[in-house]
């Protein structure tokens, strides 16, 4: 029963995605608009079912067949367990959304059937990744996403920016994807399998054996996580690997709340909560997952202050709090990493359909400061946007939970302060660091967060022409918001229990997470000190206050300090000149190198090298061959002659050993 | 039909000679006759060879439907097809009425030219079925001529050029091989190809003018054979003849030569090379994980500064015939599964490509990348196609081109993680090279003004993609399909391989360890209660 809904839940998209993609003339715009729309909300209901009627333990369906080689051998299947189910309940509800919200946003595309095939494509291939039960058909949708991913940044393929994002996004994921790759290749050399329960089964025996790997020894686990954790950090645009995400900005909205907000960017954190089973047994790999993440979070936070473009604003904060979940997935908390990859879904679409709004309501204008005062233009748009904004910057009543034992606050509150207080009760070597990190970070997010707002929705307005046509969107638009509304308020406490609020590890997630003897962070989480509960608070409110001053009070302040500090509001306008510094350490030099080996060493060296060959064998065999010059084919059949003349010769007079 | 094989190897043939004795005038009904003529041959040796297909024992690893008979002054004709060989049959009959088709739209010569690939056909089709040694030597030399008339005759301007390379680089490679063939013959006294098979030639090492041979005979004769196979395949750094060679030929010679004639050289490896000198090969593995790799590593760079579309992907060609040398002297289940799999599934998505150029450049005449940009407006059935077989070409799991690399790495990487770790960069330059192709020729707004009124694809076009479009998605995602009719047999040969190379290593012709990476207990494990010792690193090591 729960098999075959969730086997709906896979296969619905991707017959939705063919339909559109190819019966255009026989659907329609209309109908390739509501066919791809309604299965997706079929499955995003099938998905809620699965999701509350799922039992404990792990439910399996195999397909058929794929990869058969020697000892490798690989099916397509579904893997059903928690985690499973609050990824099915995450892609479902938020595609079903942004399908139904892009009815209305593309209204004017004339490429719609297309949008729409991509979109369902996209969630066919991410539900293929989250219900892989082999390393393989996880790598599957991985790959699908990311094709996905470049075709929709791509979407308007007139525009040259576009195509770069897109080409971009697919090169620096393939960095990523050559370590999962090859973190698949190690897990199938020490455990000569890449089935997930065998991996998992073998986990304690990994940590205690070592592999060659290039020049030295390596623990297997550790090795084999460290690969892993670079294809997540491709994939989630972690620092080094993070420069796709801002430029994938350039793909239509919706597809930006989809795909690089809420479901593809968390794939990478997906892969970590699904690996926990080994990564508990790679400490190394968890500092190191724990530091980026940490590093990330206060980077992108810190560039994210600074810049004009709404959409840029909101991925750099995407960015930030990718970071947060890596923090809670490298101590070991995995329930709040899982937690906060939920609850982020809601409010960062929420985020991003709002922007979707506010720029469709401008048309089409992305720069903040062009915008302002539009709360009396489109008044629900700026509700609904609030509400997000309450949520990613953690508003809540601090110490709730100690008096009623129900954390009340906005969903961010709940499961970003459970991952700061994690980092602080873990005894990660990295804790101290990642916890100092994200509470600057959720400062600096509460900063941005708030600009936006008062940037957008607050005082005077910069663009009078376009704010004097500004008007609310349409219903199909507009109702996706209220319901992202109900999650970015309701997720954090409605969920709070299953997620985080239980005894211990094995309560809900059950099997799907694996917690070692030692990993006590979930319990001890529970118990830091009152300071460590407020701080994330405290750095809210510190961050709302200075926007406030800034942005409110007195306006010219920020262009004062951008003055002031010219250098400092540079470097981050620039987002730490990262694009800069990889155009010329790796674009440009790849390219010089390219062109060298082309013309110097195909064409000088290896060319010329037979080419001088050639003046000394030709004429040799051209005075063998005397008069049959007519051209070089008959060269070649006479020197063939002769060997065939010289092979039977030599087998007529008695050679070989007969 | 006992004799199916040969029926099938020479239908084409038979074709060639009724288009050349038969047919008479160059008018267009006559032209028109011949290409019929040509479809009907090529569509009925694919028929014929389903028969073979069908009556086939994949759990069988011995040569099937062999056949035997005298042949001129001693020599014998001994054909026959195992698990390994047989798919490399079936591609070459599979294409052929597509390559074909491709050719519709020739107008000079076209009784001469349709010839030349029906006798190319039978000559591929020889190579891959001969069970001589010599029988093979024949097929496989005889078959540059045909290749030769089509882009001397039928090529681009510069045709002469381009002979010229492949004639040199060929020359030494064929006639070395055939000075090993003969001492192959001197020593094991037959030229009967399953039987060499089994003959054990002597690794001993022994000293030439002072140079200590490690693994003595065999590693000479694999030499040899390297030396033309590796510029069939082609291998860097003798790959610089298959650019021009592209550029040259018509589409439909691009598509026979980078669908099938490279195939000749990861076959030549399969069928000699690796059983026949297992010991050199183990000697010699390093040195072809060093070359691949650099092919891999060096002609992805080079393919993505081209400034000619057939160039680009024909250096892409070298580069996923990287993966295939890699695979097969990983000399593993994994890796030779692989690169058989890469091989035929190369077949499909070069094939496709190199159609996908003709395809506009019969249009614009030109193959200069610059030239184009923007054709999604006026041809988006072509950017649907030319989409699918970049990501073919890419690797992109659900396609057949990603099967094969991911078994040659996953078997390479058990022989050599720097090797793996070389080849997977790979993954990342292949997308640098095929996007900025599509992108650059099918992306960006339509401007140039010489594209205003370029027509989007043909039926005909299209019915030639569909059966690649087919073949390359139904083995992205059942690849069973074809693994299961190789795999008994590639099970055997590996087992020979690992056979015969225990046996060095225990008379200390190998005196290296196992190349592969062992698994030990690490040194912080605690001690005692662990009686079982090391771990062993799995079954096939």
């Amino acid at each position: 029963m729960l098999e075959s809904l969730t086997l709906f839940i896979l296969l619905g998209p991707l017959a939705g995605a063919i339909l559109a993609g190819f019966g255009k003339t026989m659907l329609g715009d209309k109908g390739a608009m509501m066919l791809t729309t309604g299965i997706m909300m079929v499955a995003a209901l099938f998905a809620w079912i699965v999701f509350f009627s799922l039992p404990e333990g792990v439910e399996k369906l195999t397909l058929f067949r794929w990869v058969d080689s020697g000892s490798l051998t690989v099916d397509w299947g579904i893997r059903l367990d928690r985690l499973t189910s609050v990824m099915l309940v995450v892609v479902c509800s938020v595609s079903a959304l942004v399908h139904l919200y892009s009815m209305g946003y593309m209204e004017e595309d004339p490429a719609k059937p297309r949008f729409f095939a991509y979109l369902s494509f996209f969630s066919f291939a991410m539900l293929a990744l989250v219900t892989g039960d082999t390393l393989l058909q996880l790598f599957f949708g991985w790959e699908g996403v990311g094709v996905a991913s470049y075709l929709l940044i791509g979407f308007w393929w007139k525009k040259p920016s576009a195509n770069a994002a897109a080409m971009k996004a697919f090169v620096v994921n393939r960095v990523g994807d050559f370590g999962f790759l090859l973190g698949i290749f190690t897990l199938f050399f020490v455990t000569d399998s890449i089935d997930l329960d065998t991996i998992f089964a073998a986990a304690p025996e990994l940590a205690r054996t070592s592999v060659h790997f290039l020049w030295t020894e390596w623990n297997a686990a550790e090795l084999a996580c460290f690969l892993l954790f670079v294809g997540a950090m491709g994939k989630s645009a972690q620092l080094l690997l993070h420069t796709w995400l801002p430029d994938a900005m350039e793909g239509p909205t919706p597809v930006s709340a989809l795909i690089h907000a809420a479901t593809m960017v968390t794939a990478g954190v997906f892969l970590v909560c699904r690996m926990s089973p080994v990564m508990e047994f790679a400490p190394a790999t968890q500092t190191f997952i724990v530091v980026v993440g940490g590093m990330t979070a206060f980077f992108a936070a810190t560039v994210g202050l600074v810049q004009n473009d709404i959409k840029r604003v909101i991925a750099y904060s995407t960015c930030s709090q990718l970071g947060y979940m890596f923090v809670a997935a490298g101590v070991g908390y995995y329930q709040a990493a899982m937690f906060h990859l939920f609850t982020h879904a809601f409010f960062k679409a929420l985020l991003f359909l709002g922007a979707g709004s506010v720029i469709h309501a401008m048309h089409h204008e992305q720069d903040m400061r062009k915008y302002g005062g539009l709360r009396h233009k489109i008044p629900v748009t700026f509700l609904c946007m609030t509400l997000g904004t309450l949520a990613i910057t953690g508003v809540g009543i601090p110490f709730s939970y100690d008096l009623i034992h129900l954390p009340i606050g906005f969903a961010g509150f709940v499961s970003k302060d459970a991952i700061i207080e994690g980092a602080y009760a873990s005894h990660n070597a990295a804790s101290g660091f990642a916890f100092t990190m994200l509470v600057i970070a959720a400062a600096f997010t509460s900063f941005y967060s708030w600009r936006l707002v008062f940037m957008t929705f607050f005082g005077e307005t910069r663009d009078k022409k376009h704010y004097d046509h500004a008007h609310e969107s349409p219903g199909v638009m507009m109702w996706p918001l209220y319901l992202l509304s109900a999650g970015a308020v309701l997720a954090g406490m409605v969920f709070y229990y299953p997620f985080i609020g239980g005894e211990s590890a094995e309560e809900w997630f059950n099997v799907a997470l694996f917690m070692g003897e030692a990993n006590h962070v979930m319990h001890d989480s529970h118990a830091v000190p009152a300071w460590v509960k407020l701080s994330p608070f405290v750095a809210m409110l510190g961050g709302l206050l200075v926007a406030w001053i800034m942005y409110i009070k007195s306006p010219s302040l920020p262009r004062e300090l951008a003055e002031r500090h010219y250098g400092l509001y540079k470097f981050l306008l620039n987002k730490w000149y990262f694009d800069e510094l990889y155009h010329w350490i790796f674009v440009r030099p790849a390219m010089w190198i390219g062109r060298t080996l082309w013309k110097k060493g195909d064409g000088a060296v290896v060319d010329g090298t037979i080419n001088g060959l050639a003046m000394g064998v030709v004429p040799f065999f051209t005075r063998l061959a005397g008069r049959a010059q007519s051209g070089y084919v008959f060269h070649y059949a006479f020197v063939m002659l002769i060997g065939i003349s010289i092979l039977i010769t030599w087998l007529s007079v008695g050679g070989g050993a007969h | 039909m006992d004799n199916i094989l040969t029926l099938v190897t020479f239908l084409p043939l038979i074709g060639a000679l009724v288009l050349i004795l038969v047919l008479r005038g160059e008018d267009a009904a006559a032209q028109l006759n011949a290409k019929v003529v040509a479809l009907i041959t090529t569509t009925a040796t694919f028929l014929l060879s389903l028969v073979i297909l069908g009556g086939f024992d994949s759990s069988n690893p011995d040569f099937q439907f062999v056949e035997e008979g005298t042949w001129l002054m001693g020599l014998s004709y001994k054909m026959g097809v195992d698990g390994i060989s047989i798919l490399f049959v079936m591609l070459t009959t599979f294409l052929m009425p597509i390559v074909i088709g491709a050719s519709w739209h020739v107008t000079s010569r076209v009784k001469e030219y349709m010839a030349c690939f029906l006798v190319l056909e039978t000559l591929m089709l020889g190579v891959f079925s001969a069970l001589d040694m010599f029988l093979f030597y024949m097929f496989f030399e005889a078959g540059l001529i045909p290749m030769y008339l089509i882009i001397g005759i039928w090529g681009g301007k510069d045709r002469i050029y381009a002979s010229f390379k492949f004639f040199l680089y060929t020359l030494l490679g064929s006639l070395l091989m055939l000075v090993a063939m003969l001492a192959m013959y001197w020593e094991a006294g037959t030229s009967d190809i399953p039987t060499l098979l089994t003959y054990p030639f002597s690794a001993e090492p022994f000293s030439l003018m002072g140079w200590e041979i490690l693994g003595g005979m065999q590693t000479l004769l694999w030499f040899a054979f390297f030396a033309s196979f590796a510029v069939k395949m082609p291998m860097w750094p003798v790959h610089t003849w298959l650019p021009d060679a592209h550029v040259q030929a018509p589409t439909a010679g691009s598509v026979v030569l980078a669908a099938i004639l490279l195939k000749m050289g990861g076959y030549g490896f399969l069928r000699f090379s690796l059983p026949m000198f297992p010991v050199a090969s183990e000697l010699m593995t390093d040195f072809v994980f060093f070359l691949s790799v650099v092919a891999i590593i060096y002609t992805s760079l080079v393919a993505m500064m081209q400034e000619d579309m057939k160039k680009l992907i024909a250096y892409s060609s070298v580069a996923h015939m990287g993966f295939v040398t890699m695979g097969i002297f990983a000399a593993n289940q994994q890796g030779v599964d692989g690169a058989i799999f890469q091989m035929l599934s190369h077949g499909f998505i070069s094939g496709a490509l190199f159609l996908t150029v003709g395809v506009i450049y019969d249009r614009m005449h030109t193959r200069e990348i610059a030239a184009y940009g923007g054709l999604a407006v006026r041809m988006p059935a072509f950017a649907v196609i030319f989409m699918l077989f970049t990501m073919g070409n890419v690797g992109l799991p659900g396609t057949s081109g990603f099967i094969g690399e991911f078994l040659t790495m996953a078997g390479t990487y058990q022989v050599s993680t720097w090797a793996a770790l070389g080849a997977a960069t790979g993954v990342i330059f292949s997308a640098c090279y095929a996007l900025w192709l599509y992108r650059r020729v099918v992306f960006g707004d339509l401007i140039k003004e010489s594209l205003k009124q370029i027509a989007d694809m043909t039926r005909l076009e299209k019915a030639l993609f569909a059966p690649l479009v087919v073949g390359t998605l139904l083995l992205g995602v059942y690849p069973s399909l074809i693994t299961d009719v190789f795999g008994p047999s590639v099970e055997h040969l590996v087992g020979g391989v690992d056979q015969a190379v225990a046996e060095a290593r225990d008379h200390g012709i190998i005196t290296t360890a196992d190349a592969a990476p062992t698994l030990m207990e690490a040194a912080e494990a605690p001690e005692g209660g662990h009686g079982d010792g090391g771990h062993s690193a799995q079954g096939t090591h």
